[in-house]
C-alpha cells in the first residue's frame, strides 16, 4: 500500500509463512513415518514438502521485504 | 459472483442443497488450523485498519492511496468468487474449452477499454461511485434509478453469496448451514465495518493469493497424471470421440455445432461487448477498486495488471474441469461421469437404493452414462456427482491434510470477499447516492462515516435474511441473478453515451436508462412465459438459454442508446464548459510526466492485446 503503515504484502507474508511451515512440517512427518492419506493420488511426489517449502520461501521473502519499518522522519 | 450469475453456468447452490449425500471431504485438525488462521488474519487486518478509516475518504475510498498492483489484484479478485470457480470448472467439464470465452473475450477487451479510455473520466471527475458519475453527467434522476437498483442488488447478492457459501460448505464438508452463515457474516461485518473499503481490498488481495496457493496444485498434478497437455488431448479424443472440447472458435459458426449452443456473433457482440463492457466498466463493485488508486496512472494500470491475471485464471478453473473429464474415477476404478444437478436430485439414494419414483431412470437416459453405471446408481452402488463438483472432487483427489485445508480456505475466502465487496459497495452507494442527497444533505464527515458503518452492519443483517429467504424459496435466486442482468446493459448505454457524446442530455439519460431496463425485464418475462420466443430474442430456433442472456443484453443496450440519441435531439444540452471532466472532447486531462516504456500503460496494454490474440489463435 502507498503511504505509511503495514503494507498488505506483509500480511500475505505472515500468512504464507505460517501455511508453508505447517504444510512443510506435515509433509516431512509424512515422509518420515511413511503414512500417506488414503485415496490421495500422486502421494509419491511428496507434494506437501515442495509446495509447503515454496509457500514458506515466498512468505520469508515477503516478510523480509515488506516488514514494517520505523519512520526516520 | 454477479458476472456468472448473469451468464448462467455458475454452480447453483439451491440445487446442490438437494444433493444431500455424504460430504465430499473430511477435514483433519491441520485443515481446521489452516482455516482458523485465515479467519484470524482477516479479523487482525480489520482491527489494524480501523485506525486508518476515520474520514469518509478513508472509509469509502480507502483514502485513494492504493498502488496499481493492489487496485489491480483487488479489481480482478472482486470477480473471482468461489461460485465462479466451481461453476466454470463444471462448465469446462460439460462444454470444454468454450467456457474460456468468459475469461478472455468476456473480460480482456473491456478491462483494457476501462483502463485506457474510460478511467480518466471516472478518475478526473472525482466521483465516489458510478451512480455518482451519472449524477454529475445527467442529474439526480438517473443517479437515483442507478443507486436504488444497485443497492438492492448488492444486498441481495450478498445474501446469495452467503447462502452459496453455506451450501458449498455443507456439500463439501457437511457443515451446518446456520453455522456457516453466522461465522461468515460476523467475520465480514467485523472486518469491513472496522476497516471500510481498505479492509475489503486487503482481503481481496489476500483471497487472490489464497486462490492461487490453494488451487494451482490441481492443474499441475492433474497434468502430471494425464501425461501433459498432449496426454490430456489424447485422452479426451479417446473418451469422447471428438475434439470439440478443445476449440474456442472453430465450432461457433452455427448454434447447433457446439455444445453450448452459442454463435460467434453472440460471443463477440453480446458477451464480448455489451455484457463484458457493462460489467467491467460500469459495475461499481469492480470500478470502486480502481477509483481507490492513488493517481491516474495507477488507476489506468490497475485494470491492465488485472487483465494479465484474468487471462491466467482458466489455468486454475477451466483446466481442472477438462482434467476431471478424463481423470476422475469411481471407487471401482472406472471413469467417473458427472451429470447435471437435476439428474443428481432425481437419483438421491436412501436406504442403499434409489427410489425411482423421482424419475431417476428417465433422467439418466438423457445423459451419456453407460447402462452399467446407470444400473449401479439405481442399486445404490454408485453415487452421482454434478458438474459443479468437478473442482472440489479434483481437490480431494490430489490434496492431503493441510493442502486440502488450503483449498477449502481459498473457497471460503472467495465467498467472504464476495460478500465484503457487496456490502462495502452497498455502504458507499447508500451513503453517497441515497442517504446524503435524499435524506440528510448537511451531515458532518464523521456522521457519514457512522452512517456507512451502520449501513455495513444493517446490510449484513439484511443479507442474512436474504440468505434464509433464498434457502426457503430457492427459485428466488435465479431472479436475483437475473435482476443484475436487467440493469447492466442499459447502464452501459447511458454511460457510454454520456461519456462520449457531448449532446446527450439529462432527460435522455434518465429515460434511456429506464426504458432500457424495462426492455430487458420485458424480454425476460416474455421468454419466461413463452419459452418458444427464445428463438425470436436470440435470432435462432437452435439457441440455448446461454444465448438468451447475450442477446437480451444486446437489445436492451441498443434500446437504451437509441432512446438517449432520439430524446437528446429534442431536448436542450448542457453547455460544453459544464462537461469538463465528464465527457470526451470536453475534458482537459491532467498532463502526465513522461515515463520509461516499462511504466507506460499503453505499452502494457499492447502486450495484453498481443497475448490475448495469441491465446485465441492457439486454441482456435
Amino acid at each position: 500500500m502507498h503511504g505509511s503503515g503495514i503494507p498488505i504484502w506483509f500480511f500475505i507474508g505472515v500468512m504464507l509463512f505460517i501455511y508453508g511451515l505447517l504444510i512443510l512440517g506435515y509433509g516431512l512427518d509424512e515422509l518420515a513415518t511413511g503414512l500417506y492419506p488414503a485415496g490421495v493420488q500422486l502421494a509419491q511426489l511428496h507434494t506437501p514438502i515442495w509446495w509447503g517449502a515454496l509457500l514458506l520461501l515466498i512468505g520469508v521473502i515477503y516478510l523480509a521485504k515488506f516488514r514494517p519499518r520505523r519512520s526516520t522522519k | 459472483m454477479m458476472f456468472s450469475g448473469l451468464l448462467v453456468p455458475s454452480a447453483s447452490p439451491s440445487h446442490m442443497l438437494a444433493l444431500g449425500v455424504a460430504p465430499l471431504a473430511h477435514l483433519r485438525p491441520l485443515d481446521i488450523a489452516v482455516i482458523a488462521i485465515y479467519f484470524g488474519m482477516v479479523i487482525w487486518i480489520g482491527f489494524y485498519l480501523k485506525g486508518k478509516s476515520n474520514t469518509s475518504e478513508e472509509f469509502f475510498m480507502a483514502g485513494r492511496e492504493m498502488t496499481a498492483w493492489i487496485a489491480g489484484l483487488s479489481f480482478v479478485s472482486a470477480n473471482m468468487g468461489s461460485l465462479e470457480l466451481m461453476g466454470w470448472a463444471g462448465s469446462a467439464y460439460q462444454y470444454g474449452i468454450l467456457a474460456t470465452h468468459w475469461y478472455w473475450m468476456g473480460a480482456i477487451p473491456a478491462m483494457l477499454f476501462l483502463g485506457m479510455v474510460m478511467m480518466p473520466f471516472y478518475y478526473v471527475s472525482k466521483t465516489h461511485s458510478v451512480p455518482g458519475y451519472l449524477d454529475l453527467r445527467y442529474g439526480g434522476g438517473a443517479r437515483t434509478v442507478a443507486a436504488v437498483s444497485f443497492a438492492a442488488e448488492m444486498i441481495l447478492m450478498s445474501g446469495v453469496n452467503m447462502f452459496a457459501m453455506a451450501v458449498v460448505m455443507k456439500v463439501v464438508l457437511g457443515w451446518d448451514i446456520t453455522f456457516s452463515i453466522l461465522v461468515s457474516s460476523v467475520a465480514v461485518a467485523l472486518y469491513v465495518g472496522l476497516g471500510g473499503l481498505r479492509s475489503a481490498i486487503f482481503n481481496e488481495v489476500l483471497q487472490f493469493v489464497l486462490i492461487w496457493g490453494g488451487a494451482l496444485l490441481v492443474p499441475i498434478l492433474g497434468l502430471v497424471q494425464a501425461g501433459g497437455w498432449d496426454g490430456l488431448k489424447a485422452r479426451i479424443l479417446t473418451n469422447l470421440g471428438n475434439d470439440n472440447y478443445l476449440h474456442l472458435w472453430r465450432d461457433t459458426g452455427h448454434f447447433s455445432s457446439n455444445p453450448m449452443g452459442v454463435h460467434w456473433t453472440g460471443i463477440v457482440l453480446g458477451l464480448g461487448f455489451v455484457i463484458s463492457f457493462g460489467y467491467w466498466t460500469t459495475d461499481f463493485l469492480v470500478v470502486q477498486r480502481v477509483l481507490a488508486a492513488h493517481n491516474l496512472r495507477a488507476a489506468r494500470m490497475a485494470p491492465i495488471i488485472g487483465s494479465f491475471f484474468k487471462m491466467a485464471v482458466p489455468f486454475i478453473v477451466i483446466l481442472p474441469g477438462l482434467l476431471g473429464l478424463v481423470l476422475l474415477q469411481n471407487g471401482d476404478g472406472s471413469r467417473r461421469q458427472l451429470v447435471g444437478e437435476d439428474v443428481v436430485k432425481s437419483c438421491t439414494a436412501s436406504q442403499n437404493h434409489v427410489d425411482d419414483s423421482a424419475g431417476c431412470s428417465a433422467a439418466m437416459q438423457k445423459t451419456n452414462l453407460t447402462a452399467e453405471n446407470q444400473q449401479k446408481v439405481l442399486s445404490g452402488g454408485q453415487e452421482l456427482h454434478s458438474y459443479n463438483e468437478a473442482l472440489p472432487l479434483m481437490m480431494v483427489r490430489y490434496c492431503g491434510p493441510g493442502l486440502l485445508g488450503l483449498g477449502i480456505t481459498a473457497l471460503i475466502a472467495g465467498f467472504m470477499s464476495g460478500m465484503a465487496g457487496n456490502v462495502s459497495a452497498f455502504s458507499t452507494v447508500w451513503t453517497y447516492d441515497i442517504y446524503k442527497p435524499l435524506i440528510n444533505k448537511t451531515g458532518s464527515d464523521s456522521h457519514y462515516v457512522a452512517v456507512g458503518r451502520m449501513a455495513i452492519v444493517i446490510g449484513v443483517a439484511i443479507s442474512i435474511g436474504a440468505a434464509y429467504l433464498v434457502m426457503h424459496a430457492q427459485g428466488i435466486m435465479d431472479y436475483v441473478q437475473a435482476l443484475f442482468s436487467f440493469f447492466i446493459a442499459p447502464l452501459l448505454g447511458a454511460i457510454l453515451m454520456g461519456m462520449f457524446w457531448k449532446r446527450a442530455t439529462a432527460p435522455a439519460g434518465f429515460l434511456g436508462l429506464l426504458i432500457g431496463i424495462v426492455t430487458s425485464v420485458g424480454l425476460f418475462v416474455w421468454v419466461k412465459f413463452n419459452p418458444e420466443k427464445l428463438a425470436v430474442v436470440a435470432l435462432s430456433p437452435d439457441a440455448k438459454p446461454m444465448a438468451e442472456n447475450l442477446y437480451r443484453a444486446l437489445w436492451a443496450f441498443l434500446v437504451s442508446v437509441i432512446v438517449i440519441f432520439v430524446v437528446s435531439l429534442f431536448t436542450r444540452p448542457r453547455p460544453v464548459e459544464e462537461l469538463n471532466g465528464l465527457v470526451y472532447g470536453a475534458t482537459v486531462l491532467p498532463k502526465e510526466d513522461p515515463v520509461p516504456f516499462y511504466k507506460n500503460a499503453w505499452a502494457w496494454a499492447v502486450l495484453v492485446v498481443v497475448l490475448f490474440a495469441a491465446l485465441n489463435i492457439l486454441f482456435w
